[in-house]
């Protein structure tokens, strides 16, 4: 990346005993969307509040538009956060919390007005613009402490946890709004949550973590689909995954044979790097790509496992499934719900299990 | 549910009356304790207020406005406006002495605040008279101020704070210090910290963070903190007489003097119902201007 906007050079930050980051190195690009994802406790939420400036590395450095942060508090930083409870001012009208940053730096009466209104029709708040924080529903309340950071038209903004507090539909339609409104500000968006499909439908990259370390960053597509590690596979929705050897190798390709499994089936899968024969590897196959089938004849897939449906779930747009190819490995299949005459499994039926080596991701180990 | 209430269960609303019973059975002792032992007496120096000095210090009964037109007399209202002064001073050191401690007490870890706030409320395990005893030791000629001062060659003659206004400052900053912390504590430990990360994260120098949202926030601490150092100080009697001499009279020494030495009740009575007078008047105006000040929020 040439336009590195935020830069993260090997910060280390301690919590007592417990290393909260742990070497983390990050780079950031300008206008980008960028999440960090994480389970409880990997450090995100610490990164973030380090970025904000409440937090001060222990080692390494951070550097916003190529300056280094390491002796500037956060009112002089040219961040601004959005607080997971929003933390509004709730002795301030809406148009006041928005106001706030501007008026401490001194901007002009006049061009505070200008810019609180424009920001007040972007959330779609100026009807209730004299209302106090208490009058307003949450997601009223988060699209305040949006605005009240925004309006500063800060380098980057930060944003903890975002639409956490959110109900379920109220968090899909702002997904969508937030990456929107990211886009036509086009500033800096760093992002963090612990919830996968957030990270997915809004960024440009992602970062995943645990235990304070970086694990992978990518797009939302290459972490889902070419996961580094079975943390992040099993992080980033749900893995399938199978324990196995590499038997044979042929170019890019390699045969699989699964040592878990009864008759050591060899599968067909592409050759990760650095692997050779006799690696021992796992296969990570996502749900929604294996195809079910019941007919014994033979299919132009490249692989093939028997297996015993154990669970049928309905949910509406599809079919969940539990296939068991053994007494203590069971996979999870979803079938979309495409079309009304689609074959139905039943708990109890032999199926055949069936996929192309493209879609499934080899791991060494 | 208790016994009291579940007596009546095939009634169709068998709590409502025994409800408003049971309220009155509970309401009964204090209202009955505050009538007897507080609301009488008040009465009573009401009453005394508008009689006359007997020639050998009894009351005489008669009605009159003549003690109350006495404590119009130059001489008893520079009293009571050294008071206000001296309980204003107290109010104001206690408020820019406590908030400090309160903030740090509210943002300390919780098993750390228990302890914290132990040690404010230790000095009440002594007997308010004998601390203020221990003051005179402190701030006389050869107390331990001035050897210590003397003894470090800082001054080389002895200060003369006993028996001073500033004395009496000390004394009552000393005294109702806890009751401003309490209350303030009370307020900041629930002002949440991201509140206040948000002013400093929205360009905020620590003045502004202060002036624009921890005050604001937590200003029933510091009204009700007011209140309780203000009301006392104002009405203070021992450490005045202790610590102030008779170089410094309060309103409270005028009452015990006048009670006590003059045998003057009438008048006595007199200036303890201008100065309750005072307390109220100022207490009512405070509410109504915060009345009128936070119309426009409520409105919506």
């Amino acid at each position: 990346m040439t336009d590195n906007h935020v830069e993260l050079r090997d910060v280390v930050k301690r919590h007592g005993a417990t290393l909260a980051v742990d070497g983390l190195s990050l780079e950031v690009g300008r206008g980008e969307f960028f999440s960090i994802l994480g389970p409880s406790g990997a450090g995100k939420t610490t990164t973030l509040r380090m970025l904000a400036g409440f937090e001060r590395p222990d080692q390494g450095d951070i550097l916003i538009e190529g300056r280094s942060m390491r002796q500037v508090p956060p009112n002089h930083r040219p961040v601004n956060l959005v607080f997971q409870h929003y933390a509004l001012f709730p002795h301030l009208t809406v148009a006041g919390n928005i106001a706030f940053g501007l008026e401490m730096r001194r901007v002009p009466t006049a061009e505070i007005q200008d810019r609180v209104g424009t920001i007040l029709d972007m959330v779609k708040l100026r009807p209730k613009q004299d209302r106090l924080p208490a009058q307003l529903s949450g997601g009223e309340q988060q699209r305040v402490a949006l605005a009240r950071a925004l309006v500063n038209r800060p380098a980057v903004l930060l944003l903890d946890e975002p639409l956490g507090a959110l109900d379920q539909q109220l968090r899909l339609d702002m997904q969508v709004e937030l990456k929107a409104i990211q886009e036509q500000v086009g500033i800096t968006f760093i992002c963090v949550t612990h919830h996968q499909e957030e990270a997915l439908t809004m960024s440009d990259r992602v970062a995943v973590m645990n235990h304070g370390r970086l694990l992978q960053v990518g797009s939302p597509q290459e972490i889902y689909e070419t996961p580094a590690s079975l943390f992040v596979a099993n992080f980033i929705g749900i893995s399938n995954s199978l324990r196995g050897r590499i038997d044979r190798v042929d170019e890019a390709n390699c045969l699989v044979r699964a040592v878990d499994l009864a008759g050591q089936p060899t599968l067909l899968a592409r050759l990760p790097a650095g692997a050779g024969e006799g690696s021992p590897v796992t296969l990570l196959l996502r749900p929604e790509r294996l195809c079910l089938s019941s007919e014994v004849r033979r299919s132009s897939y490249d692989n093939e496992l028997p297996a015993r449906i154990s669970k049928a779930i309905y949910n509406g747009s599809g079919m969940q499934y539990q296939v068991a190819l053994s007494d203590d490995l069971v996979w999870a299949a979803r079938l979309s719900n495409s079309s009304s005459n689609q074959k139905r499994f039943l708990p109890g039926e032999a199926v055949f299990i069936r996929w192309n080596a493209d879609e499934g991701v080899v791991l060494s180990e | 549910m208790s016994p009291i209430l579940s007596s009546h269960d095939g009634e169709p609303h068998p709590d409502q009356p025994r409800k408003i019973s049971c309220v009155a059975w509970l309401l009964a002792p204090p209202l009955l304790w505050m009538g007897a032992f507080f609301f009488l007496p008040l009465l009573l120096v009401l009453v005394i207020s508008f009689a006359s000095r007997g020639t050998y210090g009894g009351v005489e009964w008669s009605f009159s406005l003549a003690n109350y037109a006495t404590v119009a007399d130059p001489l008893y209202l520079k009293i009571f406006l050294h008071s206000l002064v001296l309980a204003l001073v107290a109010t104001v050191l206690c408020l820019v002495l406590g908030f400090p401690l309160a903030y740090y007490i509210a943002r300390l870890p919780v098993r750390w605040q228990g302890v914290w706030l132990l040690l404010v409320m230790i000095p009440f395990w002594t007997n308010f008279l004998v601390r203020t005893y221990a003051w005179i030791f402190m701030l006389r000629t050869e107390g331990l101020l001035n050897s210590l001062l003397i003894g470090s060659g800082l001054i080389d003659k002895p200060l003369e704070v006993l028996f001073s206004d500033t004395a009496v400052l000390i004394g009552l900053v000393y005294g109702y210090l806890p009751f401003m912390v309490l209350p303030l504590y009370a307020a900041i430990e629930r002002l949440p910290r991201s509140v206040v990360e948000a002013a400093w994260d929205l360009y905020a120098p620590a003045w502004a963070v202060f002036w624009r949202v921890i005050l604001p926030l937590t200003k029933p601490g510091v009204v009700a903190g007011c209140i309780l150092v203000f009301i006392p100080s104002l009405g203070a009697f021992i450490t005045p007489d202790l610590l102030g001499g008779a170089r410094s009279m309060m309103v409270g020494n005028l009452i015990q003097h006048e009670y006590l030495v003059v045998r003057d009740w009438p008048f006595g009575s007199a200036v303890s119902f201008v100065l309750m007078g005072l307390v109220l008047t100022g207490l009512m105006a405070y509410l109504r201007t915060e009345e009128t000040m936070n119309k426009p929020g409520e409105e919506r």
